[in-house]
């Protein structure tokens, strides 16, 4: 019990040193519940900070597979060229909630992140670049899924 | 909680490669039990990356995130015998943290 408490406390003591050194912007640091918790791409893009529409663009790079074979395991790398990005999201259209994930992208790591995702039917995908100055730029991909990874 | 996670860091053209399995239910919130009741959502929620102490990856996911999730990044710069260590916060509040030398 001692250790995870001091663990805890570490935890605590690193995210107030983050956050004082300024190196994730302020809203990102609480569990963002409202984008988690959006239906819609529109809707958790937008409590993400995003203004506008997003545009696709080209320096954004989602590799997916074409066919996901489990929908309970579908692996995602989302990557971007473009400078002053703060983060890198990515979002399944069809999913109940469409935000699966959201990757700061501090100065001390790569553009260039990977995970696995569920996916509840075949779905677009989307990796978004999101900027400084709160515009979205995204890739997108179709990915069909065979056996659906939600549930039943 | 749960079993260590698996994080293999190596050093590779003046960075770090971090991959990282971690063992987690995941519980998506969808699923529903024997007597049609839907399972509470589980998950982990926040993950940071320290290398050597000094705070480099941070991530929010959603329930979406598969089972045992797989984690994949690359921080800039570092070196081999350079100390990884990855902590993770999930929806209820419990925490882990585990470390790997970078090889």
């Amino acid at each position: 019990m001692q250790t995870r408490r001091q663990t805890l406390k570490q935890s605590a003591a690193a995210a107030a040193l983050v956050a004082g050194a300024g190196l994730l912007p302020q809203h990102a640091l609480a569990f963002n519940k409202a984008a988690f918790e959006a239906k819609s791409l529109h809707d958790a893009l937008k409590d993400l900070g995003v203004s506008g529409d997003p545009v696709a663009s080209a320096d954004v790079t989602l590799t997916a597979p074409d066919i996901a074979e489990n929908g309970a395991v579908v692996p995602f790398a989302l990557s971007t060229k473009l400078p002053d990005v703060k983060a890198l999201v990515l979002l399944v259209e069809k999913n109940p909630n469409a935000l699966a994930a959201v990757f700061q992208v501090t100065p001390e790591v790569e553009p260039n992140f990977a995970t696995r995702s569920k996916m509840g039917e075949t779905s677009d995908v989307y990796a978004v670049a999101v900027t400084k100055d709160g515009k979205a730029l995204f890739a997108k991909k179709e990915v069909k899924v065979t056996l659906g990874g939600c549930g039943g | 909680m749960g079993d260590p996670m698996r994080i293999r860091a190596q050093a590779k053209d003046g960075n770090v490669l971090v991959r990282i399995l971690m063992s987690h239910e995941m519980e998506s919130g969808q699923r529903k039990d024997s007597s049609g009741n839907k399972i509470p959502a589980w998950w982990i929620q926040e993950v940071t990356a320290k290398l050597n102490d000094k705070p480099v990856f941070s991530c929010e996911w959603g329930p979406a995130i598969s089972k045992n999730p797989f984690l994949q990044f690359t921080i800039k710069g570092g070196k081999a015998g350079d100390k990884v260590s990855v902590s993770w916060k999930d929806s209820k509040g419990d925490t882990r943290t585990d470390e790997a030398t970078v090889s």
